[in-house]
């Protein structure tokens, strides 16, 4: 970043800024000075958060130290607090969202870019920012509403009737679960990733195109070997956005998750994620240490968001890697 | 250049309408007085129904409520950063040790938890404690058990599951119901307890009455709890529940007021203090106070004086606002023995209310 920052300081300098009138130096100056401490807040924010959860979550820390993270517990009565089924609640639904939601966007995505008829593309780009823009509460709503029920008499028996064999698909239809909470994050993460994989797609050289044409590629080939290979980095930068605010979302989860700390391996059978639970039980805890606890609900959800970010990036580096070697 | 020089300029001219604007803002604050609360959020209709009316009474005061539930209130008057804080569940020993100066506890209003559930056709049921014990511990898990049966005779019982549905967020609304629980269940007491958050032995989390009446209304054979208000409201199917006195009770305003002068009689000074299964053979026996906390010295001679008068129009003029809203008006015992607390309120020793 600051390596960056330095070239672009040295280019910009002369050429912007001819005049070496005091006002404009000074103005060059103050406009440098301004930039530099809004990347520096967003530093100062995010390690000022770290330390203020941290010694808010200590209570907790030091009743529970790692048993917290290893044990299914959540007992406000008896002041027992273990947020593993937590954890595994907000990574099983954002995945289930994301094996759902990537196929979904990217292919819109493609069909965006490559094939559709530019006619076409306006009124759908018009829906999905249209469907960007629905608060969550409202998709919460539709879920208990519509997609519970309809999940819980046509799709949840159907599903256990042809793979009930799997533990994925057993025990009684609740409508409401892991399975609901998969959906509704799906559709409320599709869009993001339809509309940034668009851009990506759509930034793509022509050059790219006309050359896969010119070597004889079919369309398929073109858009397979010469744009969708070229966008992958950026791609996967719109599933991460999409994998961020799936790991966030508290209102539409919490209204259809079943809200149930307990593992199951059922996705028929109720959850809880990390973020519903901060926002149903903050509110109204009283004790020291349930506060403690839910504050370090909170620091494990940062951590999780910190590490499933951090995998990612290994994985657009080592993709990155591979492109460039394949090149060569 | 001159765009900059303009720019500052502009820049000066909004600083100049900033400072004016705060200044003024500042100013007519002091000519109005400002009386800061902050808790509960089954009580904020009320509340702010009460707030609007009284500055017809007293145009001289304002109120600012936040409804951030009970234990943001409990916190926030304990760290006084508020004139008065608001809770549906009363303050515990502990807390009250920690508080920097003695607080007390002044009922305002009633509130009623009622069963809600969905059935084949919806008959009309009637439930004994200890079978909304058994089925809340996941001990009755059918409803043609034969214990059901036996209280409801006459009532076509399906072969069903029964499905459990209780709030998820913390509520006084939770805690009124396992309060309840825990008094005519020794297992519930002992393996659940009360809180405004529990760890359920069975069943779903809905967010909010809505949320749990919306998973009831979706779900053949679900059973759940909420508001009084919010089910008379929306119609739901209200079922009768055996009280102490032994009789069948039905959920209403009047059966909740009834509930508080049942226990009347042996009122704790302090107003700690839990209504659920209380005597009395009209009282609906899952009904609660919700308080609004005060400390019992004021710091501010001015603000004690019109936080008293205000507490005291809400005890008595307050509660003809109460049917509209469908709480539960403070039955008249009870009204004389707040009374008689308000007028312990001091400014540096001195009572507020007989000042006056």
């Amino acid at each position: 970043m600051v390596q960056e920052g330095g070239a672009a300081e040295g280019l910009s300098l002369p050429r912007f800024a001819p005049s070496t009138r005091k006002m404009g130096r000074w103005g060059d100056h103050l406009f440098r000075l301004l930039i530099r401490a809004s990347a520096l807040a967003l530093l100062l924010i995010v390690s000022g958060m770290v330390v203020v959860m941290a010694m808010a979550a200590f209570p907790s820390i030091k009743a529970f130290g790692w048993r917290f993270l290893f044990t299914s517990t959540w007992d406000p009565v008896a002041q027992h607090f273990g947020a593993l089924p937590l954890v595994y609640g907000t990574i099983v639904s954002s995945l289930l969202a994301l094996l759902i939601a990537v196929p979904l966007g990217i292919g819109a995505a493609v069909f965006l870019s490559e094939l559709a008829p530019p006619w076409i593309r306006p009124p759908i780009s018009f829906l999905i920012e249209l469907l960007a823009a629905i608060p969550s509460v409202v998709y919460g709503l539709w879920g208990i509403f519509v997609l519970a029920p309809w999940l819980r008499t046509q799709v949840q028996p159907a599903l256990g009737s042809a793979l009930g064999f799997l533990p994925l698909f057993q025990g009684p239809p609740y409508g409401v679960g892991m399975l609901a909470a998969g959906l509704i994050l799906a559709i409320m993460v599709v869009p993001f990733i339809i509309a940034v994989s668009r851009e990506v797609l759509l930034a793509v050289p022509d050059t790219q195109r006309e050359a896969a044409l010119a070597l004889g590629a079919t369309r398929w080939e073109t858009t397979r070997l010469a744009v969708l290979r070229y966008a992958r980095s950026g791609l996967i930068g719109a599933v991460l956005l999409g994998l961020g605010r799936a790991l966030g979302e508290t209102m539409a989860v919490t209204m259809v998750i079943g809200n149930r700390a307990e593992i199951s391996a059922s996705l028929f059978a109720p959850g809880y994620t990390m973020a519903s639970l901060i926002a149903n039980e903050f509110t109204e805890a009283t004790s020291n240490l349930y506060l403690s606890a839910l504050v370090e609900v909170g620091l494990l959800l940062f951590g999780v968001t910190v590490i499933v970010n951090a995998l990612a990036r290994l994985l657009v580096w080592s993709v990155g890697g591979a492109v460039k070697e394949v090149r060569e | 250049m001159k765009g900059v020089q303009g720019l500052y300029k502009r820049l000066g001219v909004i600083v100049a309408v900033l400072v004016l604007a705060v200044g003024h803002a500042g100013g007519s604050v002091s000519a109005q007085m400002l009386m800061n609360g902050a808790g509960a959020t089954f009580p904020y209709p009320i509340y702010s129904k009460w707030f609007d009316e009284y500055t017809k009474v007293d145009p001289s005061v304002r109120f600012n409520y936040q409804s951030i539930g009970s234990g943001g209130g409990i916190r926030q008057i304990m760290e006084r950063t508020v004139d008065f804080g608001a809770s549906d569940g009363p303050m515990t020993d502990e807390q009250l040790k920690q508080a920097p100066a003695e607080l007390i506890h002044i009922p305002t209003v009633l509130g009623a938890d009622v069963a809600t559930y969905n059935l084949p056709g919806n008959p009309k049921l009637r439930f004994t404690p200890d079978l909304l014990a058994d089925i809340f511990l996941g001990k009755i898990t059918k409803w043609n058990d034969p214990r059901i049966a036996e209280v409801n005779p006459g009532v076509a019982l399906p072969n069903q599951p029964i499905i459990v549905v209780h709030r998820s967020d913390g509520s006084g609304t939770t805690y009124i119901w396992v309060d309840y629980l825990s008094k005519v269940s020794k297992e519930w007491e002992q393996k659940v307890g009360r809180g405004t958050s529990v760890n359920w032995p069975v069943g779903l989390g809905g967010k909010g009455n809505e949320g749990v009446s919306g998973q009831v209304k979706s779900t053949p054979g679900a059973i759940g709890y909420v508001e009084l208000a919010y089910a008379i409201k929306n119609n739901l199917p209200a079922p009768m529940v055996r009280n102490q006195a032994g009789k069948f009770v039905q959920p209403s305003i009047q059966s909740t007021t009834a509930a508080a002068a049942g226990a009347a009689k042996n009122m704790p000074s302090d107003f700690r203090v839990s209504l659920t299964n209380p005597p009395g053979d009209d009282a609906y026996p899952i009904a609660s106070f919700t308080w609004l906390l005060v400390y019992k010295n004021q710091s501010d001679q001015a603000k004690g004086q019109a936080l008293v008068k205000f507490l005291r129009w809400a005890i008595h003029d307050g509660q003809k606002y109460t049917s509209d809203l469908l709480y539960a008006p403070l039955p008249s015992q009870v009204v004389s023995q707040i009374e008689a607390k308000l007028k312990q309120i001091t400014y540096q020793g001195k009572p507020l209310l007989a000042a006056q």
